[in-house]
């Protein structure tokens, strides 16, 4: 029999064809109502912290070095009131096989694929995700396709999205590059359906509990060179994998660090049009993926996703466009060294946070990623202004994403501007309890208050302006 | 003429406007969901032929040829003379004087 491929039809196959590529029975975690059993779902198709340690180190990912940026960390100083301005660190990341974090993630999932005994993997992706996964699964022998939305209608592509799809293909991998739209999701169930491969998610319990090895590296490597954890950690946030992995890879690690997510600001653009598509100038790291998926993380290619940022993350600032690229120069210039858009959100927000603490105190960013032909800040820039977008000096909190890009008129205009969480956390009850449909149960309502790291107080407080 | 057994690139619309998913905007209800992939061309043919290809992962795809030995072009853009004033302000704070 053959299944009929329209859209509708596909997607009413989603669980059927998510239960086979995943191999995970997600209902055996569930509770019937909002709660389900997230520490169990972890525990039960996860990895140890020791057994993804020895799998990542098996395929050289990892144990990536802690650079301490003087120069930038002088520069916060010269801009932060007397006495302020936190030691700046940076995990360099981009020492990974792909070039960026992702390796984690994706050592975790294909070392899984080939357990199961699947032939390859696939995986839906714009970003460092799937150059992480063709690597690895070069590496496992393993077939790999990597699905990008990567054109808008008039086929022009995303310089950065492009990037990735030649290290795709330069590390063995299939690319199937579609235009804008979330029917990518679309594409990839059909491609899972046909080749019967892994689907190697980004928000599976392995690809996460992957990251874990970065907080827990980040702790040892710290206390080890520094004697004590780092006050804060900055992730850049989207899907906010980074985050979860890294704050329970922290707590593993008994640190006490404060978390804190980043993300480029982008209000104002749609994700899914095809007119702004090429108006921003960020893919990843920005609000449009973080700020959804932080206040709904179910929102993923699984049922349930094992990223939830919510529950780690004390703060969530935003940063302007402009601040990025000129902290990006500003890395080149002050400290020799080139890196990408991805672990530089993290880090613009950083120099800024940096001068709230003081002196004594430190900060690091969680990542780096590789740069290169189209992923940096030039071809970023200038495919900006060919799109029609202002590029000026001034002051970056003028910024309107799609319109123009401000660069600090001066270093000491780069604010890390605070996300309202509490509205962050009620939204995610809200959206629990409308798509759920029910009457939260006792068991429901701890639930939420660990989802948004609050307390049963706060959950019940919400609830009531719910009636 | 292109000869089977080439390195091509294939391009088709998956989507038409009419079949697109209801939650997508206005603007890109408009218009297709377009694909493309790359593979070995399964028989001799012209650009602008309906072809099938074979990806590197042996899958069969389908569309139309527009590409043979298809090759990269993205590079670092034009210069953005914008950056060279950010590095000589940064420069400037830190260590002082003319660096």
């Amino acid at each position: 029999m053959t299944n009929a491929n329209d859209y509708n039809s596909v997607m009413s196959r989603k669980a059927e064809i998510m239960l086979k590529s995943v191999g995970i029975d997600y209902s055996k975690f569930e509770s019937g109502s909002i709660a389900f059993d997230y520490e169990k779902m972890m525990r039960e198709t996860g990895y140890s912290l020791e057994e993804m340690q020895q799998i990542q180190y098996s395929v050289g990912v990892g144990n990536t070095p802690i650079l301490e940026l003087k120069n930038l960390t002088e520069l916060a100083r010269k801009c932060a009131p007397a006495g302020k301005g936190a030691r700046i660190f940076m995990k360099d990341e981009a020492c990974n096989p792909s070039g960026s974090f992702k390796a984690r993630r994706a050592a975790n999932s294909v070392y899984h694929a080939k357990r199961l005994g699947f032939k390859g993997v696939v995986t839906a992706t714009s970003g460092n995700y799937g150059a992480a996964v063709a690597s690895q699964a070069a590496i496992a022998g393993l077939k790999c396709i990597v699905v990008q939305e990567c054109y808008d209608s008039k086929g022009v592509g995303q310089p950065e999205i492009i990037e990735k799809a030649r290290k795709c293909e330069a590390l063995g991998a299939e690319v199937v590059q579609l235009t804008v739209g979330p029917e990518l999701f679309y594409k990839f169930l059909l491609l899972l359906e046909e080749t019967g491969y892994f689907n190697a998610s980004l928000y599976t319990p392995f690809g996460i509990a992957g990251v874990e090895t970065l907080g827990y590296e980040i702790s040892m490597q710290f206390r080890e060179k520094y004697g004590k954890d780092p006050d804060v950690v900055v992730c850049t946030n989207a899907g906010g994998g980074n985050l979860t992995g890294t704050a329970r890879g922290l707590i593993k690690a008994g640190a006490t660090s404060k978390l804190i997510a980043a993300s480029v600001n982008l209000s104002g653009l749609h994700m899914a049009s095809d007119g702004q598509f090429n108006k921003k100038s960020f893919t990843t790291g920005h609000t449009g993926f973080g700020m959804p998926f932080a206040s709904w993380p179910d929102r993923s290619d699984v049922p349930r996703s094992a990223a939830r940022p919510l529950r780690y993350m004390e703060r969530y600032v935003t940063i302007a466009q402009g601040e990025v690229f000129y902290i990006t120069e500003a890395l080149a210039s002050l400290e020799g060294l080139e890196k990408g858009p991805a672990g530089n959100t993290a880090l613009a927000a950083a120099f800024s946070l940096a001068q709230e603490l003081d002196q004594d105190q430190t900060i690091i960013v969680s990542e780096t990623e590789y740069t290169g032909a189209g992923k940096h800040i030039q071809p970023q820039v200038s495919f900006a202004k060919e799109n029609g977008i202002e590029v000026i000096f001034g002051d970056p909190c003028e910024e309107i994403p799609g319109k123009n890009i401000i660069f600090p008129s001066h270093p000491s205009l780069i604010k890390a501007r605070d996300v309202d969480i509490v509205h962050m956390r009620k939204s995610l009850i809200k959206t629990a309890v409308s798509t759920y449909n029910v009457t939260p149960t006792e068991e429901d309502i701890a639930f939420l208050a660990e989802e948004t790291n609050s307390n049963v107080e706060f959950v019940k407080e919400v609830l009531k302006t719910l009636l | 003429m292109v000869k089977k057994g080439e390195w091509v690139r294939i391009h088709k619309n998956i989507l038409e406007p009419s079949e697109r998913a209801p939650q997508v905007p206005e603007d890109t209800k408009k218009v297709p969901l377009e694909m493309w992939d790359k593979g070995f061309l399964q028989a001799d043919a012209n650009l602008g032929d309906e072809v099938t290809i074979k990806t590197v992962t042996g899958r069969k795809e389908t569309g139309t040829l527009i590409d043979v030995n298809p090759y990269y072009e993205h590079d670092f853009g034009k210069f953005v003379p914008e950056f060279l004033q950010i590095s000589k302000q940064v420069r400037e704070i830190v260590f002082g004087g003319d660096r």
